[in-house]
């Protein structure tokens, strides 16, 4: 037990090193004078010189600002399908065609990126040749391309939290003559809210992080920020990325920690009043 | 009547997501196919109608011309296959670096257990072309590695490490190692200690325990891990495109380039649909394993039930 216990341990710390040490490098190296990586140029560092370079850069604001547009409507609409559908999976028991919106909402996670933007593309291309919808490539497109894979995501998110309640106050408030729609807004929305923020919140992210799906489906002249860094990147160590990667990292980080906290706040006043309503009725 | 409108209702709810997939989803698939069996042209949309009216009739016109190229020329092949032991090899790498991380924080106390938790989570919201990106930094001739081993006297000149299959693994272990983990964490805590317990009290050596229970009870958690971490691999663009070999591309990159350097279409989607055969049956098999561990719960729940 304690052998087995050690390694796992010694793994585990590891591996969380792994994960971390490069984007602390970053974070370190945004803040270095120097253009090169390895030298830290002591007497002028640390500086923001990157972090005015980034902000004085204009195609990076563009893209950022179209970034922001894209994940913001594509997480809002995907929020929306992809509560309806697991609403339905988890709720409706067997119905007929269930497995095919199975297949559906999973595929596209795991999905290599460069069919599902492959294939998006042969498919606005088909549209605008059959009906002349959409006008050509960009903001659109993109949004459109979005919604789809981050819906399987905010699918799965929600299933697995109506999995975790069982339907006796759905059923209690239908026996009392609630329709189902009243159901809904009133029942079972309030109790998968938190689920629906985490769901938004994650397809924001991962419309936001996109880079291959975008670079199929966009036009000329609509570049997001994912794809202005990858041209950047590309050509070798660029140390204003450094700096957005920190900027970036920065707000992750604050929002996963203030979103622990309030969880945590929530569960506590929760268990509070438990408490309170077990002593009143004593 | 309210039996009425609860059938119309439940059917718009499903209904409208699954009209909104079979359309982004479902379709371009079949368009997909239907381009990788016509022929690249110069023209807008560069690629051959497949129906040709002929006397107002159509007259459908199969190429198997993209086919036929990929098959006989061997780089396709070989990047074909390159890319099948890329991922193999690094579902390997995540599996033995990620059990024992997912072992650890199922093992670990119940405060601690969140918190590493939201550490193995929260490098999954920061963007992964940025952490793939910090590996250049690290990696290349004058980065952060080769400047610690030269300094430790470990090695004289710097080692080539950027753009090998070296690189190409860490990148891929490093962005994909939450995927094994997750899943397996979550097979791992639900283990009733009382088992492992029973074990030792028979006199089962740490080892054997591991090998005769706990490993046997979290194969689907190693399946669904392993089948999360295969699929997209297989695929991957940005990875090998900043980090991997230039003289061996994968075939995800294959696919891109020619599309987007070739302009050849049908070939680009012929690519597609040969990886999509490659991963039809892990696809279909990792529903199955999700399947089965959602209805193992219920069916455990209707036992508990039946039993109180």
């Amino acid at each position: 037990m304690r052998r087995t216990g050690l390694f796992s341990r010694t793994t585990l710390v590891l591996g969380l090193v792994f994960l971390y040490v490069p984007i602390v490098s970053m974070i370190v190296y945004s803040f270095n004078n120097s253009r090169l990586v390895t030298v830290w140029d002591a007497a002028h560092s640390p500086t923001l010189k990157w972090y005015g370079v980034l902000f004085s850069d204009g195609e990076v604001l563009d893209a950022a600002l179209l970034s922001l547009r894209v994940a913001i409507c594509a997480a809002t609409a995907a929020t929306i399908l992809g509560t309806l559908a697991g609403t339905a999976l988890a709720r409706f028991g067997p119905f007929r065609g269930r497995s095919l919106l199975v297949g559906m909402t999973t595929a596209p996670i795991v999905m290599p990126e460069v069919i599902s933007g492959l294939s998006l593309l042969l498919l606005f291309v088909a549209l605008e040749q059959a009906i002349g919808w959409p006008r050509g490539m960009g903001a659109l497109t993109i949004t459109l391309a979005h919604i789809s894979f981050c819906m399987a995501y905010v699918t799965v998110v929600i299933q697995s939290r109506l999995a975790g309640f069982d339907e006796s106050l759905e059923e209690a408030a239908q026996d009392l003559g609630a329709r189902p729609a009243k159901v809904f807004w009133r029942i079972t929305l309030p109790l998968i809210l938190p689920a629906v923020l985490a769901g938004w919140l994650l397809a924001f992210t991962l419309s936001w992080d996109d880079l291959v799906i975008s670079q199929f489906v966009a036009g000329p002249g609509s570049s997001t920020l994912p794809m202005v860094i990858f041209s950047k990147v590309r050509l070798g160590v660029s140390p204003d990325v450094n700096a957005l990667a920190t900027l970036m990292v920065s707000v992750v980080a604050s929002g996963v920690v203030v979103a622990t906290l309030w969880m945590r706040h929530r569960q506590r006043r929760r268990e509070r009043d438990a408490q309170l309503a077990a002593a009143a009725n004593l | 009547m309210q039996q009425m409108e609860k059938r119309a209702g439940r059917r718009l709810v499903a209904g409208i997501p699954a009209l909104w997939l079979a359309v982004f989803f479902l379709i371009p698939f079949l368009i997909v196919l239907k381009i990788s069996f016509s022929e690249a042209q110069l023209a807008i949309p560069p690629y051959a109608p497949l129906l040709n009216w002929v006397h107002g009739l159509p007259v459908p016109r199969i190429h198997w011309s993209s086919y036929a190229y990929l098959f006989t020329n061997p780089l396709y092949l070989r990047s074909y296959l390159y890319s099948i032991m890329v991922a193999a090899v690094s579902t390997l790498f995540c599996l033995f670096i990620g059990y024992p991380m997912a072992y650890a924080i199922a093992r670990a106390g119940e405060a601690w257990r969140s918190f590493l938790l939201m550490l193995i989570v929260l490098p999954f919201w920061t963007s992964f072309l940025l952490r793939v990106y910090a590996w250049i930094g690290l990696l290349q001739n004058d980065g952060l590695i080769n400047y610690v081993l030269l300094h430790v006297g470990l090695i004289h000149h710097p080692v080539t490490l950027l753009q090998t299959d070296f690189s190409l693994y860490v990148g891929i272990v490093y962005s994909y190692l939450p995927f094994m983990i997750l899943p397996l964490y979550a097979n791992l805590e639900k283990h009733d200690p009382a088992l492992l317990e029973a074990a030792a009290d028979l006199g089962a050596r740490p080892f054997t325990i591991f090998l005769r229970v706990t490993l046997p009870q979290s194969l689907p958690g190693i399946a669904a891990g392993s089948l999360l971490v295969f699929i997209p691999v297989v695929g991957e663009y940005v990875i090998p495109t900043l980090l991997g070999r230039t003289d061996q591309i994968m075939i995800g990159r294959m696919l891109s380039d020619e599309f987007f350097d070739n302009r050849d279409w049908p070939v680009a989607s012929g690519v597609a649909i040969l990886i999509l055969l490659l991963l039809v049956v892990p696809i279909v098999l990792l529903q199955r394993v999700e399947r089965r561990e959602l209805e193992g719960e219920t069916v455990e729940v209707a036992t508990v039930e039946a039993e109180t």
